[in-house]
Parts: C-alpha cells; sequence; structure tokens
C-alpha cells in the first residue's frame, strides 16, 4: 500500500537549523485556538526554519489550516477566536498587543485555495499590494510587476496583456497571479493554504515547480491534501489530527519511517 | 469476471427497444394549481395593461411641446393655456436632490452594518429592526415627520442662528422635500447596498487583507467598486418610489401654484404628483379638465421611466467598466 502512494521522486533533503543566527524563522509555543468554547488547536509547539518548505497535513478539520492562518493573524477576522500561547516570527511574537498587523502581513504573504484575483487587470492585480505599502512611481511599479510575475513563471504567458481582465486568465495562471501579487511586496514568509487543490494536474505541477523555485527566496508553510505533493516539494511535514500535532520531522522520515502509528496510518491512506 | 447482479431496489433493466415512457396521469390538482398560478400572472398583467393603455390613449392627445414647455399663467385648468414645466422640473429637481442625500447616507450605513457592527449585539439588531419598520411608515407620516423635523425645529433654528428676518429655511421648501424623502427611501437603499456587500466574495476581502491592506483600504478599493452595480440598484428603486409620491412633500415643500421655476433650495415648488391631485379634486369644470389629466399622468409616468433609463444606462455601463478591467 505504502508503494502506491508514495511518489517515485527524490525527496528532497530536510535542511534543519538552517538559519543563519541558529534561530528558528517561526517559532509556534504552546499554541491553542479557541472558537468559542471548543479547542480547535492543541498546545501546538513548533518550530520552521528559514527557507524550507513545511508541509502540513492531517485529514480535514484537524486544524491545519487554522494554524496556518494563525500565522498572519487572519484569524482576527473571525468573531469568538481566542488564542493561548505564543506565535513569534523572527523573535517577535505576533500576538504582543505593539505588533502592526498591517506590517506582520505584509512579511507573511498568504496564497488561498480558491484562486482569488482581484476583478481588475493583470496588472492592477499585482500593483495593488505595492500601491498599498507606497509604491506609485509607474516606471518603479512596471519593473516590480515584470519581475513579480516572472518570479511567478507567468510573465512569458501574460506579458502582451497586462491590461486585461485577470478573470480571463486560467484558474492555473489565477493563481500563479496570487502568487505574483503575494511575492510583490516581497514577504519573508509565504503561507499556502491548499494552493493547487482546484488545479488540474497540469497546473499543478507548474505550481508546484514554481514552489520549488520560490524556495530559493522564501519560507513557505504549505496546507495540503495531496500527500504525493507534500512528499514532492516539502522539506519538513507536519501531520495534525484532531488539533494536534501528532509528528514534525523531515519529509522523508514523516513518509517513509513515521515514528507514530498515526501517522504511518494516515500517510499509507489507512484512514482519512 | 464477476457478473453483477443489479440490487433489487434498481428499476428493470431497460429493453434492447430503449426506455418506454409512460405518459404521466393525469393529475388534477397540480393541473388546478397551475391553472391559478398562470391566472393570477394574466390577472395582473391585464390590469397593468388597462392602466397603461387607457393613460397612453386618453394621454397622448393632451400632450404637445407647447403643454411640456410651458409654466401656466394663473389658470391652469384651461386646455389651451396650461402647462407642466414647473412640474417636471420640481419633480426632477426634488428627485435629484434625494438622491445626493440618500446614497450617501444610506451606503455608509449599509457599510456600518455590514463590515464594522457587530453581528450579534444588540445594538445591531436595534438598527436593522429600526430600518425595517421605516420601511412600514406610511408616506403621510414621513410628511409630518418632514414638517415637525425638518422645518420647525432644523429650518426654524436655522434662521435664528443666521438673524434672517423672515423664514428662510423655516418654511417649506425643496430642500426639506428632498430630505424628507431621503428619510423614506433610505431603507430601500441600505438593504440593496447591504445585499450587494453580503454577496462579494470573502475571498476577495481575505486577499487585500493578507496583502497588508487596512480594513478601510479593502472596503475602498475592493468591496464598493464591486459593490457598486448593486448600490446603483438601491438608488434605482430608491428613485422610483420617490418620484411618484405626494403625501411626504405635501407639507415640506409643494407648492400649489408659483409664476416661475424655483431658483434655490429655499425655494417651493411645483409637482407632477400633487398636481395631478389639484386637478382631479379642484377643477371647476370637470370635463374640460380631463385631457389635461391625463396627459399630466403620462408625463409623471414617462419622467419616472427617463429617470430609471438614465440610472439603468449608468448601471449598466459602471458594470461593464468592472468587468473589462476594474
Amino acid at each position: 500500500m505504502a508503494e502506491t502512494i508514495m511518489p517515485k521522486v527524490n525527496l528532497p533533503e530536510a535542511k534543519m537549523n538552517s538559519s543563519a543566527s541558529g534561530v528558528p524563522l517561526i517559532e509556534i509555543e504552546q499554541l491553542s485556538l479557541f472558537y468559542g468554547a471548543s479547542k480547535a488547536l492543541k498546545d501546538i509547539s513548533l518550530n520552521l526554519d528559514e527557507k524550507i518548505v513545511t508541509a502540513f497535513i492531517g485529514p480535514s478539520g484537524c486544524g491545519k489550516s487554522t494554524l496556518l492562518r494563525c500565522l498572519n493573524r487572519m484569524n482576527d477576522l473571525i468573531d469568538n477566536v481566542r488564542i493561548e500561547g505564543s506565535v513569534k516570527i523572527g523573535g517577535h511574537d505576533i500576538y504582543d498587543a505593539a505588533v502592526d498587523v498591517i506590517e506582520l502581513r505584509k512579511r507573511v504573504g498568504m496564497v488561498f485555495q480558491k484562486s482569488n484575483p482581484f476583478p481588475k487587470s493583470i496588472y492592477e492585480n499585482v500593483a495593488y499590494g505595492l500601491r498599498l505599502h507606497g509604491k506609485q512611481n509607474k516606471t518603479e511599479l512596471g519593473g516590480l510587476i515584470e519581475q513579480s510575475l516572472r518570479g511567478a513563471a507567468l510573465w512569458d504567458e501574460v506579458k502582451d496583456r497586462l491590461h486585461s481582465s485577470a478573470l480571463g486568465l486560467s484558474g492555473g495562471q489565477q493563481q500563479r497571479l496570487c502568487i505574483a501579487r503575494a511575492i510583490a511586496i516581497k514577504p519573508e514568509i509565504i503561507l499556502m493554504d491548499e494552493p493547487a487543490s482546484a488545479l488540474d494536474p497540469i497546473a499543478t505541477a507548474r505550481v508546484e515547480e514554481l514552489i520549488l523555485e520560490l524556495k530559493k527566496d522564501y519560507t513557505i508553510v504549505i496546507v495540503t491534501h495531496n500527500m504525493q505533493q507534500a512528499a514532492r516539494i516539502s522539506d519538513q511535514t507536519a501531520f495534525f489530527y484532531l488539533g494536534e500535532l501528532v509528528e514534525f520531522g523531515a519529509t522523508g522520515k514523516i513518509f517513509t519511517n513515521p515514528a507514530k502509528k498515526q501517522t504511518e496510518d494516515y500517510v499509507t491512506g489507512r484512514f482519512g | 469476471m464477476n457478473t453483477i447482479t443489479p440490487p433489487e431496489y434498481l428499476p428493470e433493466k431497460p429493453s434492447a427497444q430503449g426506455r418506454h415512457f409512460r405518459a404521466e396521469k393525469f393529475d388534477f390538482w397540480s393541473f388546478c394549481f397551475s391553472g391559478l398560478t398562470g391566472l393570477a400572472t394574466l390577472f395582473i398583467l391585464g390590469i397593468l395593461a388597462v392602466i397603461l393603455l387607457n393613460i397612453l390613449i386618453n394621454g397622448w392627445r393632451g400632450l404637445s411641446w407647447h403643454f411640456i414647455s410651458t409654466i401656466p399663467k394663473k389658470d391652469f385648468f384651461d386646455v389651451n393655456t396650461t402647462g407642466v414645466l414647473p412640474m417636471i422640473v420640481g419633480t426632477t429637481i426634488r428627485v435629484f436632490v434625494m438622491t445626493i442625500f440618500v446614497l450617501p447616507v444610506g451606503v455608509i450605513t449599509a457599510i456600518y452594518l455590514t463590515e464594522y457592527a457587530p453581528n450579534t449585539s444588540i445594538v445591531t439588531r436595534v438598527i436593522r429592526a429600526a430600518v425595517n419598520n421605516l420601511a412600514g411608515v406610511p408616506s403621510i407620516v414621513f410628511g409630518l415627520f418632514g414638517l415637525g423635523f425638518f422645518i420647525n425645529f432644523v429650518g426654524k433654528n436655522l434662521d435664528t442662528l443666521f438673524h434672517n428676518p423672515g423664514a428662510v429655511w423655516g418654511q417649506p421648501a425643496l430642500i426639506w422635500a428632498a430630505l424628507t424623502l431621503a428619510v423614506m427611501t433610505l431603507p430601500v437603499v441600505i438593504v440593496a447596498t447591504e445585499e450587494s456587500l453580503k454577496a462579494i466574495p470573502p475571498g476577495l476581502r481575505e486577499a487585500s487583507l493578507a496583502l497588508g491592506a487596512t480594513k478601510l483600504e479593502t472596503i475602498l478599493k475592493v468591496v464598493l467598486p464591486q459593490a457598486l452595480p448593486g448600490i446603483m440598484t438601491g438608488g434605482i428603486l430608491a428613485v422610483s418610489r420617490a418620484a411618484g409620491e405626494v403625501a411626504p412633500i405635501l407639507f415640506t415643500g409643494v407648492a400649489y401654484y408659483m409664476a416661475s421655476l424655483p431658483t434655490h433650495l429655499t425655494d417651493q415648488f411645483m409637482d407632477l404628483g400633487y398636481q395631478i391631485f389639484v386637478l382631479s379634486t379642484q377643477s371647476p369644470n370637470i370635463d374640460q379638465t380631463r385631457p389635461i389629466l391625463y396627459a399630466t399622468v403620462l408625463v409623471l409616468l414617462i419622467l419616472t421611466f427617463a429617470l430609471n433609463i438614465v440610472a439603468i444606462f449608468i448601471r449598466a455601463r459602471v458594470r461593464k467598466k468592472l468587468r473589462a478591467l476594474g
């Protein structure tokens, strides 16, 4: 069973503790999250290093997306959410009262499950974030937009129609546009919430290639339901079940030699 | 090879000749009910046709360039000297001024209710209930409210404030009539705007916020442009409702007769709807007035229709622009 699930690719070697200072970029300590009275995340502790891809896997409702949204405080938008514990990025607690959420979200970009380009032109979609953060100069904008679209491997497909509607792009192109929009404001971390789950296999492959390319410059946290995908693109994998972090480690280990029975059952497709 | 036997609950295998569909058994009650719905529709269409045809046929003869471009002299019951220019002007201006007031207030209220107000709080629920009840208040009550609040309270106090020798603000005027109508049509705009704000995919808001936009930036740059056609629909509904209303302006601005067109917002004005009331109740010679009455009704219908067309045209352009770019 395990053989059929495991893809025939070389698993990238995990780069543990690779950051220069030796301090992990993201430190999650004893994090619990409550929706009203129900506890959606239970005492999660997790350290993520710089410039690696971490995959969050687990069955639906296990809290992986919720945890992802804790990292740029998107959960703030939901009423009745209460958080205990701490999340530190670059050594600063992002839930500290003094933290500027705008600045945080500028440093921690996000790509969503359903591609959500603004109903504006391709150009305006990428320009949106840049303008928010004070870039108004036309030539500067143009350069940054080209750079971002190239970074998202979309430039060659759209360079002749930058001013036509983003909604005319295919699903895969829209998702890459959303990635371009996210990297335009030069975040350090990119959160991806099942970015390829609504795409066909070819578009998925392109997004995956792109993620591997982005890894050179960004720290990426990706939530995925697709275990082959997690195995293909991530360096580290965290497996969640019912709001708890069951196991966290190098992707190769999680998929071939997990420490916990639960993890093994899940990655081999016995449940979930 | 396994042979799969179909479970018993499946229908029999279709024959090689293809399925044979039996005609449905005649169902008396569903026949009656579908007939009833058709009849009800026909009935409404019939009434509409009778009203419109009656007005068109009888009003058409009275309609002339002279009629719509003349300011009537003292006696507007005379077919040869009467005209409706001041009424057309009055009705149009009061609707426009109303739109200027009702759209911003209504839109901002709707933004507060959908974007900022905590959904479950008592205050929000009270506001929503108040908006819904406002929609149910009879229009004559709005007229009395306008007289009491806008003229006797706001207007009189303005006069005192500016030391006006006579009543400038504290009397029936175009602006008070327009404001009264704005209060009356507020629920229409609020509800339409709320619906269009709610219809915007949450993904768009999230995308904007995740890029580091503030809530205000998100509302102004992403949410409102998308909601614009819906907001304009609210505006169109408000215009349609207000154009034909007489009761709210009765005490707040309409004049029985004015020799010239209004030039200031503090002037009184003549109005098509009110003129119809005057023509049908105050005429010394009913038979002689009837053609004028029909023509005036026709002008009101055309004007309302025209105001709608203008608004719909603008909305179509906004939609087209939104679809093309942004």
